[in-house]
C-alpha cells in the first residue's frame, strides 16, 4: 500500500499536469480514502472473495500516459467534453471504496463517451484496450459513459493481452442514463494468467431507462469484478448478465449491487460460471428494495458448474427488502452436467469429451443468447466454443497454458 | 446379428435381468412385451451400455464383436440405435449442432471425412420430411419444449439420419395418438433398409400392427418366457398376461 | 384499508400471553462475571475439577473475544457486568442439591403455562425436564425412561451421575472456541438437558424441555447435550416463554447433539421468548448456537424450529454431516412483528459421501421488524455425491418491515449438486379478494394465508407442538396486512 502512497507524491506533479481540473480536484481526497482504509481485507463483505493486498503487492510500473488522440464518434478525452459533463466525474463512483480511490488518485485521463438526447448512436462504439509493454504494467483506467435523455447506444470494452507480461489493471467506469434512454454495455476479458483485473462500474440510471449489461470473462488469471446499479428513475430496467469460462489456476469474483431506490423498477440478473482445474469462481449479488420501492420486480439466477473437485465455487445470492409489494426471487446451482443428456448424446455416437463440450457450451449459451446485438452474439459463440476447445489464440506459444 | 446370452443386469444393486437370451438375426423385427417392471426397458438400456446398469453375467455379442467391451458411443457407431422412452431436453445444443455432431462423428469412425454443411443441411430436409417433423422444430435445441409426439417423432428423423443397423424402440408407442403412431411408424417402414432388424419394445399390438414383427417375446421377472410367431401378440392383447404367468407355474 | 390498519393496530397491541412473573425465592447470585465468579457457579453445583477447568479455559478465551457484528441486527449494547449468571429457583433453606422440594408457585407457573410437571401428562406421551432461569426443576418420567436405558435428566445431574459420558461428548460439538457466545455460555452454563439414549432403543415418548426465565436481572445460559448411539431414535421437543420486563434479558444457550451410525434425531424448538413491547422496549436477545454432529453412517437429524417471541434471534442450527449417507434437515419459520429482529438459518457442512440436506425456510416479517435468512451449504471434496436443496421464503406484511435472504454456498466437489431458490412477496390482493368474496374477513383471511404458507414446516412438528404453533402464529401475525 505505501508503494501506491509514495508513487502518488513522486509523481503528482506530472500527474496534475497532464489532467484536467475535474480530476485533480479528486485526487488529495481519494489518497486519504486511500491511506486510511489500506487495501481491503476479506473481512469487508464486497472483498470475501478477493485477494487484494495479494494482487496489489508486486512491484508494477503505472503508466501515466493519456488517451491518445484519435478517438471514435461521441467518444471525448475528458478535457474536451462539455463542462456539464465533466462535473459527472466521480459523482456516481463509491467514494469510500479504497481500491475506487486508488483509480481516481493515479488515473491520468478520462474516456467520455457522451451521447447527446434523442440520438441513437447506430453503431456500437467499440472501446479496446490492449495490453503491451516490456515491463509488468499497472494501468488506471476511467470510463464516464454520459447518455442524455431517450439517447441509445451499444458500447463495448474488450479488455486483451499482447505480451506475456503482468498486468493489473484497475477501471472504474461511471454510467448516468438520463430519462428514457438505452444502453447496452459489454465488457468482455480475453487475457491471460498474468492479468489481474479490477473492475467497478457504477451506473445511476433514470426514468424509464433501460440498461443491458454483460460481463464476459473468458480468458484471465485473477478478476474482480464490481458492478453497482442505482436505479433512481420509475420505470428504469437493468438487465445484468455474465459468464466466466475459468480453469488453471483463474480467479473470477463477480459482485454485484442492483439498488431498487424507487418504486417500478425491474431487475434481472444471470450469471453463469464453468470451473475446471484449480479454477475459483466466486459470484455475490445482492438485490436491495428500499423502503418505499413498491412495485419492484426482481429475479436473479446464478448457476454453475464444477468440471473438477479442485476446483471450487462460492455463491451469495442476496435478497435486501424493504418493502412489501415486490416480486422478488433468486435461485442458484452448482452442480455437474446433467448425466441424462450425456448418454443421450453418447447413444447417438457422440464421444464423451465432445458431448461434455457440447454441454458446456449449451450452458454458457444461455447467457450469450441474451445479447441484443447479433454480431456480437455470433462472435461470442465462436469464441466460447474455442475457448473451450482451448484454442484462443493467445493459448498458443504460451509456456503457462499447456 | 445381435446375440445376447444369459444376460444378468442389475441397476442400484437390484437385479432386473435374470439370464436373458435373444438372437436378433440381420433384417428381423423382434417385438418384445412385458408388464412394467418386467425388465423391457432395462434390456434397451443394457444393450446400448446405460453406466446406470451393470451386467453381472453373460455376453451380448453383436456381429461377432463383444458389445459389453464397447463404449456407448462405440455402439452407436457399430449401428445401434435406441429411440429413448423418454428422449432427453438438452437446452442450449441446438439441434443442427447435435446431428452434425453425430453424424460426423460416425463418419470419422468409418472412416470417412466430415459431410459438408450444404450436404448435411439437405439430407436434414430430406429425412425430416418422412417424419414429417416441422423445420421450426429442427432449429431448436434437442427436445426442448417439444410434445410427447413430436419428441418420438424426433427420434424417429434421427434414427432416419444416422441409419443404423439395430433400432430398439423402447415404447415409442406411450404418449402418441393414433395419428403420431401411423406417422410414426411409416416413418419407420419406409427408413428401413432390408437388413436392418429392429427389437420393438412395447405393451400394445397397435404398433405393431404397423410394423409386423417376425418374433414376439414375452418378458416375465427378467427372462423371456415365451417366444412365438406374430400371432402371441394378438393373444397377449386379447387375453393379458395372466395365462402366461399361469402356464408358467404349472410348469414348474 | 381503514379496516385493515385498525387491525394492525389491535394486533400490534396485543398482549404476551405469557408474561407474567413469578414469586418463589430464588437464589441469584451478585452481578457480574470474572474468574471468581465461574468458580462460584462450579462450586455451588459442586463440579469436579475437569469440569471448571473447561469454565476458565473457555472464559478466558472469551475475554479475548468481541461480539459478532456481521448479522442483520441492530444489537443493543450488553453490559455483561450487569448481568447475574447464575439464578436457582429451587434453592431453600437449608436444602441439598438432588433432594429439592419445588416451591408450590413454581408449579403453578408451569401450570399456567400449560407445562404440567406431574406425570398426569402420561397421556400426551411427552416427558418434560424444565428448566426455571438456569437450573432444572424437575425431569418427569426419569423411571420409566430408565428401564430402557434411556438418561434423561439435568446436565447438573448427568455431570454427577454420568461423568464418563458428559466429559466424553461436552465440547465435543461446539467447542468453546466456536464464538463468542458459546464461549461464555461454557464459562458460566448454569443447567439444561442431557439427553442419552442408548444402542438400538427407540425412544418411546417424546423428550421436552421448557425453558423460562423468571429473574430479573439475570441471563440463561443453558447447555444440552445429546448422544443418540447407533440405531437410536429420539424426538425432542424445546419450548420457552419469559415475562415481560422492560429490560433486555439475554439468553445464550448451546444445544450439541451426537448422532451414531444409522440413528435419528427430530429436534423441534417452538420459540416464544418474550419479544418486547410494541415500542420495541424490553425482549429477550436469543443468541444460541445449535449444532449436530452426523458423525455416523446413515444417521439423520433433523431440526425444526417455530421462532415467534425474542427481540433478537442470533441462531443458527446446523448440521455436521460427517458419516457417509448422512441426512439433515432444516425446517423453519421465523415471525417477526413491531421491533423483533431475527437473523436466523442454518450451516449444512457436508463432509461424508453422499450426505443431503434440505433446507426448507419461511420469513414472515411485520410491523417494523426486520427477519433475515442466513444460510451456509458448504460441500468439502470429500463429500462425494452430495446433494443440498435450499429454499428460502420471504412474506412480507405491511410496507415498514424488511424481509432478508443471505445464502452462502461453497462447493468443492464436481458430483454434488448444490439447489438454492429464493422468493419474496406479500400476501396477493387477490387472494384476499378471493377469500373476502367468499366471506372470510381479512383478517381470517391472513391467518389462513399465512399458515398455508408456514404449513410445510408445521408438519414436521410434533402433533402437540404443531397446535401450539398454529395458536402462536395466529397471536403474532393475525390480520397485519397494511
Amino acid at each position: 500500500m505505501r508503494q501506491y502512497i509514495d508513487f502518488y507524491h513522486e509523481v503528482k506533479e506530472t500527474i496534475a499536469r497532464r489532467s484536467c481540473d475535474e480530476m485533480n480536484a479528486c485526487r488529495e481526497a481519494a489518497l486519504h480514502t486511500f491511506s486510511s482504509q489500506g487495501f481491503p481485507s476479506q473481512k469487508v463483505e464486497r472483498y470475501r472473495y478477493a485477494q487484494v493486498e495479494a494482487d496489489f503487492s508486486p512491484n508494477y510500473g503505472i503508466a501515466l500516459t493519456p488517451l491518445a488522440a484519435k478517438l471514435p464518434p461521441h467518444c471525448f478525452r475528458i478535457a474536451e467534453a462539455e463542462s456539464r459533463v465533466r462535473a459527472i466525474y466521480n459523482k456516481v463512483a463509491d467514494k469510500d471504496d479504497s481500491i475506487v480511490a486508488l483509480n481516481t488518485m493515479l488515473c491520468v485521463d478520462t474516456l467520455v463517451v457522451h451521447v447527446p438526447r434523442g440520438v441513437r448512436v447506430e453503431h456500437p462504439i467499440q472501446i479496446s484496450n490492449i495490453l503491451k509493454g516490456e515491463q509488468d504494467t499497472m494501468v488506471c483506467r476511467r470510463i464516464l459513459i454520459v447518455m442524455d435523455e431517450l439517447a441509445e447506444a451499444s458500447v463495448i470494452i474488450t479488455d486483451r493481452a499482447a505480451s506475456q507480461n503482468h498486468f493489473l489493471t484497475n477501471q472504474v467506469i461511471e454510467v448516468v442514463m438520463g430519462e428514457g434512454s438505452h444502453l447496452s454495455l459489454y465488457d468482455v476479458e480475453e487475457t491471460h494468467l498474468l492479468c489481474t483485473r479490477y473492475s467497478s462500474v457504477f451506473v445511476q440510471q433514470g426514468r424509464n431507462s433501460r440498461l443491458h449489461h454483460t460481463c464476459l470473462t473468458l480468458f484471465n488469471g485473477h478478476t474482480r469484478n464490481r458492478l453497482d446499479v442505482m436505479l433512481q428513475g420509475e420505470g428504469s430496467e437493468v438487465t445484468a448478465n455474465g459468464c466466466v469460462i475459468a480453469d488453471k489456476m483463474q480467479r473470477v469474483d463477480n459482485n454485484t449491487l442492483i439498488d431498487h431506490q424507487v418504486p417500478g423498477c425491474t431487475s434481472g440478473e444471470l450469471y453463469k460460471y464453468v470451473l475446471d482445474d484449480n479454477a475459483v469462481g466466486a459470484f455475490a449479488g445482492k438485490v436491495l428494495v428500499r423502503p418505499g420501492a413498491q412495485r419492484t420486480a426482481s429475479n436473479e439466477t446464478n448457476a454453475n458448474l464444477l468440471a473438477t473437485r479442485t476446483a471450487r465455487m462460492y455463491a451469495q445470492p442476496m435478497l435486501e427488502i424493504y418493502a412489501d409489494d415486490v416480486r422478488c426471487s433468486h435461485g442458484s446451482t452448482v452442480g455437474q452436467m446433467d448425466e441424462a443428456a450425456l448418454f443421450y448424446m453418447r447413444q447417438r455416437g457422440i464421444d464423451e469429451q465432445e458431448a461434455r463440450l457440447l454441454l458446456k457450451a449449451a450452458f454458457i449459451t444461455e447467457v450469450i443468447e441474451t445479447i441484443p446485438l447479433e454480431s456480437l452474439r455470433d462472435r461470442l459463440r465462436v469464441l466460447v466454443d474455442k475457448r473451450l476447445r482451448g484454442e484462443l489464440s493467445k493459448c498458443e506459444g504460451c509456456k503457462l497454458c499447456k | 446379428m445381435l446375440k445376447i446370452e444369459n444376460l444378468h443386469a442389475s441397476t442400484g444393486g437390484k437385479e432386473i435381468l435374470k439370464g436373458v437370451n435373444l438372437t436378433v438375426q440381420d433384417g428381423e423385427i423382434h417385438a418384445v412385451m412385458g408388464l412394467n417392471g418386467a425388465g423391457k426397458s432395462t434390456l434397451s438400456n443394457v444393450i446400448v451400455g446405460h453406466p446406470a446398469y451393470e451386467v453381472t453375467q453373460g455376453s451380448i455379442t453383436w456381429d461377432g464383436k463383444n458389445l459389453l467391451a464397447l463404449s456407448p458411443e462405440e455402439r452407436a457407431h457399430e449401428g445401434i440405435f435406441l429411440s429413448f422412452q423418454q428422449p432427453t431436453e438438452i437446452p442450449g445444443v441446438s439441434m443442427v449442432n447435435f446431428m452434425r455432431a453425430a453424424l460426423n462423428a460416425k463418419r470419422k469412425y468409418q472412416g470417412l471425412d466430415p459431410m459438408s454443411a450444404g450436404d448435411f443441411l439437405k439430407l436434414m430436409r430430406e429425412k425430416r420430411a418422412i417424419v414429417e417433423l416441422d423445420s421450426k422444430l429442427a432449429s431448436r435445441s434437442v427436445n426442448e419444449g417439444f410434445s410427447g409426439g413430436e419428441k418420438k417423432r424426433n427420434e424417429i428423423f434421427q434414427m432416419a439420419m444416422l441409419e443404423p443397423k439395430l433400432a430398439i424402440l423402447d415404447e415409442t408407442d406411450s404418449g402418441l395418438d393414433v395419428d403420431a403412431l401411423r406417422i410414426v411408424a411409416e416413418g419407420f417402414n419406409r427408413l428401413r433398409r432390408p437388413e436392418t432388424s429392429a427389437i420393438v419394445i412395447t405393451h400394445y399390438q397397435r404398433l405393431l400392427d404397423y410394423l409386423k414383427p417376425d418374433v414376439v417375446h414375452v418378458l416375465i421377472d427378467g427372462r423371456i418366457v415365451k417366444t412365438a410367431g406374430p400371432e402371441l401378440a394378438t393373444e397377449i392383447e386379447n387375453r393379458g398376461f395372466d395365462w402366461i404367468r399361469n402356464e408358467l407355474e404349472n410348469k414348474e | 384499508m381503514e379496516e385493515r390498519n385498525s387491525f394492525v393496530r389491535e394486533v400490534a397491541e396485543k398482549k404476551y400471553e405469557y408474561g407474567f412473573t413469578t414469586d418463589v425465592q430464588t437464589d441469584i447470585i451478585e452481578k457480574g462475571l470474572s474468574e471468581d465468579i465461574v468458580r462460584l457457579i462450579s462450586k455451588k453445583k459442586e463440579e469436579p475439577e475437569w469440569l471448571l477447568d473447561f469454565r476458565l479455559k473457555a472464559y478466558r478465551y472469551w475475554l479475548t473475544q468481541e461480539a459478532p457484528t456481521w448479522g442483520h441486527l441492530k444489537m443493543p449494547h450488553i453490559d455483561y457486568q450487569d448481568i447475574s449468571y447464575y439464578a436457582d429457583p429451587t434453592k431453600s433453606k437449608g436444602k441439598k442439591q438432588g433432594e429439592k422440594e419445588i416451591d408450590p408457585e413454581l408449579m403453578k407457573t408451569f401450570d399456567k403455562l400449560g407445562i404440567p410437571l406431574e406425570e398426569r401428562m402420561a397421556l400426551a406421551g411427552t416427558a418434560v425436564d424444565a428448566v426455571m432461569d438456569s437450573v432444572s426443576v424437575k425431569t418427569t418420567f426419569r423411571e420409566k425412561l430408565s428401564e430402557k436405558g434411556i438418561i434423561f435428566c439435568s446436565i447438573s445431574e448427568a455431570v454427577r451421575e454420568h461423568p464418563d459420558i458428559v466429559r466424553e461428548y461436552l465440547g465435543s460439538v461446539v467447542p468453546y472456541r466456536d464464538n463468542f457466545f458459546a464461549a461464555l455460555n461454557s464459562a458460566v452454563f448454569s443447567d439444561g438437558s442431557f439427553v442419552y439414549i442408548p444402542k438400538g432403543v427407540r425412544c418411546p415418548m417424546e423428550l421436552s424441555t421448557y425453558f423460562r426465565i423468571n429473574a430479573r436481572g439475570t441471563g440463561q445460559f443453558e447447555r444440552t447435550l445429546i448422544v443418540c448411539d447407533d440405531d437410536a431414535y429420539v424426538s425432542y421437543l424445546e419450548g420457552c416463554t419469559a415475562p415481560m420486563r422492560d429490560e433486555n434479558q439475554l439468553h445464550a444457550a448451546i444445544v450439541e447433539i451426537v448422532v451414531k451410525e444409522r440413528a435419528e434425531v427430530k429436534y423441534s424448538t417452538v420459540q416464544n421468548w418474550y419479544p418486547g413491547d410494541s415500542e420495541g422496549r424490553g425482549g429477550v436477545l436469543n443468541l444460541v448456537t445449535k449444532r449436530g454432529h452426523l458423525r455416523g453412517a446413515n444417521s439423520r437429524l433433523s431440526w425444526t424450529q417455530v421462532e415467534t417471541g425474542s427481540a433478537i434471534t442470533w441462531k443458527y442450527p446446523s448440521c455436521i454431516l460427517s458419516g457417509d449417507g448422512s441426512q439433515a434437515e432444516f425446517y423453519s419459520v421465523a415471525v417477526t412483528n413491531n421491533y423483533q429482529q431475527a437473523d436466523t438459518g442454518t450451516k449444512m457442512i457436508h463432509i461424508g459421501r453422499n450426505t443431503r440436506s434440505t433446507i426448507i425456510s419461511k420469513g414472515i416479517s411485520a410491523g417494523k421488524s426486520q427477519n433475515a435468512y442466513r444460510g451456509l451449504v458448504r460441500v468439502a471434496p470429500t463429500a462425494d455425491g452430495a446433494r443440498n436443496y435450499s429454499s428460502c421464503d420471504s412474506l412480507l406484511l405491511g410496507s415498514n418491515c424488511g424481509a432478508h435472504t443471505f445464502p452462502y454456498m461453497d462447493v468443492q466437489c464436481e458430483t454434488a449438486v448444490v439447489e438454492h431458490e429464493a422468493t419474496t412477496s406479500k400476501i396477493s390482493e387477490d387472494q384476499l379478494f378471493y377469500c373476502n368474496q367468499r366471506g372470510i374477513s381479512t383478517e381470517e383471511a391472513v391467518s389462513l394465508i399465512v399458515n398455508g404458507y408456514a404449513k410445510e414446516v408445521i408438519n414436521k412438528l410434533p402433533m402437540e407442538f404443531a397446535v401450539e404453533a398454529q395458536k402462536l402464529l395466529g397471536v403474532s401475525l393475525e390480520g397485519s396486512v397494511g
